[in-house]
């Protein structure tokens, strides 16, 4: 289930997961969010608006998610999961992964635009089947340090290291846009896909 | 290292695609949404989409036209052609486009830009222009509206930095000399504009050669380069061309 929280195109995520055969619903209600098979937290916006926007719906979401229910914050929604965010002044996160979300290093040109090589360790499950490393589309200012010891995080260079993936039990996170990059991405939405049937059955 | 992008770009036409040989004489290259999704799933790294039309009575096709892209294409699009308005633009982001080109109407008004990309964000804003060399100040260009079919005093350079400053994430560079020759991008122009710019530039018009796209990101300074006949008419495939380009030492998404 994709949440609506009213922020950027959630509808590009809801169609790249009808294309991998995955039925979707896009909603914010709390019965919702705990009846579903796993989340998806989407975003393009400034992380205080995001989280503003997510508004009551961020204590379901929550609790469904230390419940075990499988997460998968893409771009914002990938910041939201983390404590804090400095976009704009301070701004408290959903704090499901410690790590705090801080803007790109000025070594190149920001925004980080366009496609760009993430190394994708072995043993994190939203990358299986696709190698050691993938390009993947990215449009983002901010990215999130991470500091949380039980999180594995998939890397990529941009004149200095950014945070490309975290994965956290069931919290998953990716800075780029998986519903944009082709057909890696449909990959990493389909291992998402089979990460929460899994989960589902047991 | 970001990679360089490949794009195909589709001149959209009463919902075909359509392309000319230096904006005349169009041919039928297919559907929009079929072509883009082909594109898609070939590896290209965005598509640019141009409603070359662009009357009013086009623009509910337009939309349409976007929302049925958007359930096919699973990369970055760009839609231009014919924009007159922030509403406009936030009607084909809503649908799905990633981008949206503006173009005459930047020329007549640049406050479109500046309003665009505070409401969207610079990434979300193209500035494209049509360049046409001058005839009367060697080594200059001139900005043409109107599809390329008028020429206006703006120097291309100039409105180029002025478009970066105004909040332009991208400028989309068109050599009106080159484009549909297949002789070759205008790298001299190419050249001008990634020097005077930090934003990236998507070069334009020429494309025949797999050389060509070579010369466009070393010669121009191109972060992109834009084609439409020789991988509509089917010369070189999208993985062609980036094999070629990976194997000259470019950054490639492959």
């Amino acid at each position: 289930m994709v949440i609506d929280y009213s922020v950027g195109n959630v509808e590009s995520v809801c169609n790249a997961f009808r294309h991998i055969g995955c039925e979707t619903e896009l909603s914010r209600d709390s019965a919702r969010i705990a009846r579903a098979t796993g989340l998806v937290l989407p975003g393009v916006a400034a992380f205080g608006y995001a989280m503003e926007a997510l508004g009551d719906a961020a204590e379901p979401v929550k609790q469904a998610v230390l419940g075990g229910k499988p997460i998968l914050g893409i771009c914002v929604g990938h910041q939201l999961l983390f404590d804090e965010s400095t976009e704009y002044g301070p701004h408290q996160g959903l704090g499901l992964v410690h790590g705090t979300v801080v803007g790109v290093p000025p070594v190149e040109t920001v925004p980080h635009m366009g496609w760009n090589r993430v190394e994708l360790p072995e043993d994190m499950d939203l990358f299986a089947g696709l190698g050691p490393a993938r390009h993947f589309y990215f449009a983002h200012s901010y990215h999130a340090e991470v500091s949380d010891p039980q999180a594995r995080t998939a890397p990529v260079d941009y004149g200095s290291p950014l945070t490309a993936s975290v994965q956290k039990g069931n919290v998953y996170g990716v800075q780029f846009h998986p519903e944009k990059s082709s057909r890696q991405g449909l990959q990493v939405l389909k291992n998402f896909h089979e990460i929460c049937r899994r989960w589902f059955q047991v | 290292m970001l990679t360089k992008r490949i794009i195909p770009c589709l001149d959209v036409k009463d919902n075909r695609v359509v392309k000319g040989v230096n904006f005349l004489n169009l041919r039928d290259a297919g559907d929009p949404v079929e072509l883009g999704a082909l594109y898609s799933d070939s590896g290209a790294d965005e598509l640019v989409f141009l409603d070359i039309t662009a009357t009013i009575r086009s623009r509910k096709t337009i939309v349409d036209m976007v929302k049925r892209v958007a359930e096919n294409v699973f990369i970055p699009f760009t839609v231009g052609g014919g924009i007159r308005s922030v509403e406009q633009i936030d009607e084909l982001l809503r649908s799905g486009a990633e981008k949206a080109s503006v173009n005459t109407a930047a020329v007549q008004n640049p406050s479109l830009i500046a309003e665009a990309a505070k409401r969207f964000g610079n990434q979300c804003v193209v500035l494209a222009i049509d360049a046409r060399r001058s005839k009367t100040r060697t080594g200059h260009w001139q900005v043409c509206v109107k599809a390329g079919s008028e020429p206006t005093d703006i120097d291309v350079v100039e409105w180029a930095k002025r478009g970066e400053e105004l909040g332009a994430g991208e400028i989309l560079l068109t050599s009106m000399d080159a484009d549909g020759t297949k002789a070759g991008y205008d790298n001299a122009l190419n050249r001008a504009v990634s020097d005077a710019v930090n934003i990236p530039v998507i070069a334009s018009g020429g494309a025949g050669t797999l050389d060509h796209l070579y010369d466009a990101v070393v010669e121009g300074g191109a972060d992109a380069v834009l084609m439409a006949s020789i991988t509509h008419f089917g010369n070189y495939t999208i993985t062609h061309m980036k094999e070629y380009l990976r194997d000259r030492g470019l950054p490639m998404n492959l």
